[in-house]
């Protein structure tokens, strides 16, 4: 599934014509990717994981009356107080939809929006906000060298998680299409979308495209390896010496979803907050009785990539990567991903 | 899926890197040490893999070179706990580890504040001729993605790109801020030296790098800081990769009593930086494997440059970043 069946049609726009058509609409807001504008290769920065997992995520603000707890939609005095130039989305609970349009972020990207759906969708506030976005994605003409999207079943040009397809030719103009319902919708209201051109639609690409495709010869592989054999195979040892164990693989990864709670109180106000945690970190696995299951670094180590290429494989039929490459590039120590799979590839 | 990264070096790196693998597995065979802190070659050329050999034959995947970003004195204290501590009497063999200068001095350090013992440890230390920063590599190839080859020559490099396109660059243009304001390239500690030693360099300047932050006021302080650290994310790569940060439970970590709010804003990630850098005052040696490894170019060491400066001047200049072995004080 890594190539496309070209649309009988496209619509060709500048890319200025779309940002202002954007621009004018009302109730819609919107954010651009970097790769929108100078179309530099790679996945660039990780904008989407901030809309999926926005933190620190407000659950609940509680202040005391009297005797009384009381809930109220937003944060009546925060330690933000310093910034009055803060970010206030922080400060409040939001239980509408809003459609929010991002703008050329890469496949790799938009095709973890619904590999995270997979294991977040019972999640309110993450469905919620997901549904919002409309994914307007930039497809590759080429990656950099520590991209491996095909690898793990994705590709270049692969469509999955977007509305609309873009393809920058490097003109300054645009070749886009609809590849969803939404996408339909949105190009409708933009104005810049004929009836005609639904007959290029790509076969199968809507919302629900995800269901047919993913398979890669990998996920056949990790999926036919024995569970234990894997978790005790002896070269989770020499990464572990080089790890240093900080969280930032997990944290710039796209597919990492794991996050934590806590409960913070100033004076008579307080809130509770959602924030991303990592399975790096000690704190993560420490149970309330002290005991802690992933209690050494190698268990830890361990755990991240057994996850991805191993339990949700096992739990969802999908590969918990988009070969983005990010944690190759950033991490500090060269442990690259690519290679791990390798070693576990040759586990018998 | 990943190969080993095509690195050659010419020159001095070259002598040294040959006579190292010489040395390591010669020190292996002769059974002085079981275990060698090193780098390995890695999947990207300019970021070399740190590891624990194990083996005699391991020794020849060791490499020396210009792009060795991280402090390995921040693996001896793991290294021991894990490797010879509790082990059937340990015949006495040893873990082998290369230092530089600030790496020296942050195993003097680490032996100074009861982490490691002095005679667990074999050091062999390599005089440093400033290693490069990573980002400002990233910032000079922006439009060429990342290099697939270096050739590091004595004082050039070359980087060769998937197109094949070369770009020869002087390596002094990206050789780390912390490098060249060192006054100290030789290592304090060693059993045995490769290569000549450098003697101490003169820095004329060593702290025009904070001089703009001390110009401001609070408010102006306060500003900057929201906007240098307004990506952090929290990963705590700098603080894992600090040799410095060696408790059992951060106190980033603890959660009974909690210390510091979890959230990215800008109070929470100031409380965690500064109280970082107050855990280092006095004792940070200016090795810049934090900023090295943080994956959104924040600049943190210009925190602990501070306080380096205000501990020389509030105890008479009395150098404490030089960490000699034979100081009294120390």
């Amino acid at each position: 599934m890594n190539s496309m069946d070209t649309p009988k049609k496209l619509i060709q726009l500048s890319k200025e014509d779309l940002l202002s058509a954007i621009n004018g609409l009302k109730d819609v807001s919107y954010t651009v990717s970097p790769n929108f504008n100078d179309n530099a290769p790679g996945p660039g920065d990780n904008i989407i994981k901030r809309f999926m997992f926005p933190q620190p995520e407000p659950l609940l603000f509680l202040e005391r009356e009297g005797k009384d707890m009381v809930h109220r939609p937003y944060c009546v005095i925060s330690k933000s107080s310093l910034n009055p130039d803060d970010d206030t989305s922080h400060h409040t609970i939001s239980d509408t939809v809003a459609e929010t349009i991002i703008l050329g972020i890469r496949p790799c990207d938009a095709r973890s929006l619904w590999l995270n759906r997979l294991a977040c969708e019972e999640d309110n506030l993450f469905s919620r906000r997901v549904d919002g976005l409309i994914i307007f994605g930039l497809l590759c003409n080429k990656g950099l060298s520590t991209c491996f999207c095909e690898d793990v079943g994705g590709g270049h040009q692969d469509v999955r998680g977007m509305d609309v397809a873009m393809i920058d030719d490097g003109d300054g103009e645009l070749r886009l299409w609809a590849v969803s319902k939404k996408g339909l919708y949105i190009l409708n209201r933009l104005g810049i979308y004929e009836d005609d051109i639904i007959d290029g639609l790509m076969e199968g690409a809507t919302d629900n495209s995800h269901e047919k495709v993913g398979d890669c010869s990998l996920l056949d592989e990790l999926m036919s390896k024995d569970m234990l054999t894997l978790y005790n195979a002896p070269f989770w040892q020499d990464i572990k010496d080089s790890c240093l164990n900080c969280g930032a693989c997990t944290f710039l990864c796209p597919t990492c979803y794991c996050f934590d709670i806590q409960d913070e109180a100033y004076g008579k106000v307080g809130r509770r907050i959602r924030y991303w945690d990592s399975c790096m970190f000690p704190l993560f696995t420490l149970h309330a009785s002290g005991h802690n299951p992933r209690g050494e670094k190698i268990y830890r180590v361990r755990n991240r990539f057994m996850h991805k290429f191993k339990y949700f494989i096992e739990r969802f039929s999908h590969i918990s990567c988009v070969g983005c490459g990010r944690c190759i590039i950033h991490c500090p120590v060269n442990i690259d991903v690519r290679e791990v799979i390798g070693l576990m590839r040759a586990v018998s | 899926m990943a190969n080993i990264s095509s690195f050659k070096v010419i020159g001095i790196n070259k002598e040294i890197e040959d006579r190292l693998r010489e040395r390591v597995r010669a020190l292996f065979d002769k059974g002085v040490i079981s275990y060698f802190i090193g780098y390995r070659g890695g999947t990207l050329p300019w970021l070399p893999r740190p590891f624990i050999a194990k083996r005699p034959n391991e020794a020849d995947l060791l490499v020396w070179n210009s792009f060795l970003a991280l402090n390995l004195a921040n693996y001896a204290p793991q290294a021991l706990r894990e490797y010879l501590s509790g082990k059937d009497g340990d015949n006495g063999a040893k873990i082998g580890i290369v230092a530089t200068g600030c790496w020296s001095r942050n195993i003097e350090l680490l032996i100074k504040e009861n982490q490691i013992d002095r005679d667990q440890f074999y050091i062999i230390g390599i005089s440093s001729r400033g290693m490069l920063s990573r980002n400002a590599l990233f910032s000079m190839f922006k439009d060429n993605g990342y290099p697939e080859e270096i050739i590091e020559y004595d004082h050039d490099i070359e980087f060769i790109f998937s197109d094949k396109s070369i770009k020869k660059v002087n390596r002094w243009e990206l050789v780390r801020a912390n490098c060249k304001s060192c006054a100290v390239p030789d290592p304090v500690i060693y059993d045995e030296m490769i290569g000549s030693l450098q003697g101490k360099r003169s820095i004329s300047e060593p702290f025009n790098e904070i001089a703009f932050i001390e110009e401001m006021d609070a408010d102006g302080r306060w500003q900057w800081f929201k906007t240098a650290f307004k990506d952090c994310i929290r990963c705590y790569a700098c603080r894992n990769a600090c040799p410095l940060c060696y408790c059992p439970t951060c106190f980033v970590d603890d959660s009974r009593p909690q210390w510091l709010g979890k959230s990215i804003e800008p109070e929470d990630t100031l409380m965690f930086h500064l109280l970082r850098a107050f855990h280092c005052a006095g004792r940070c040696t200016d090795c810049g494997s934090c900023e090295a490894v943080c994956p959104k170019g924040i600049p943190m060491r210009l925190l602990t440059k501070k306080l380096i400066k205000d501990a020389n001047e509030l105890f008479d200049n009395l150098d404490l970043g030089v960490y000699s072995p034979n100081d009294p004080d120390f």
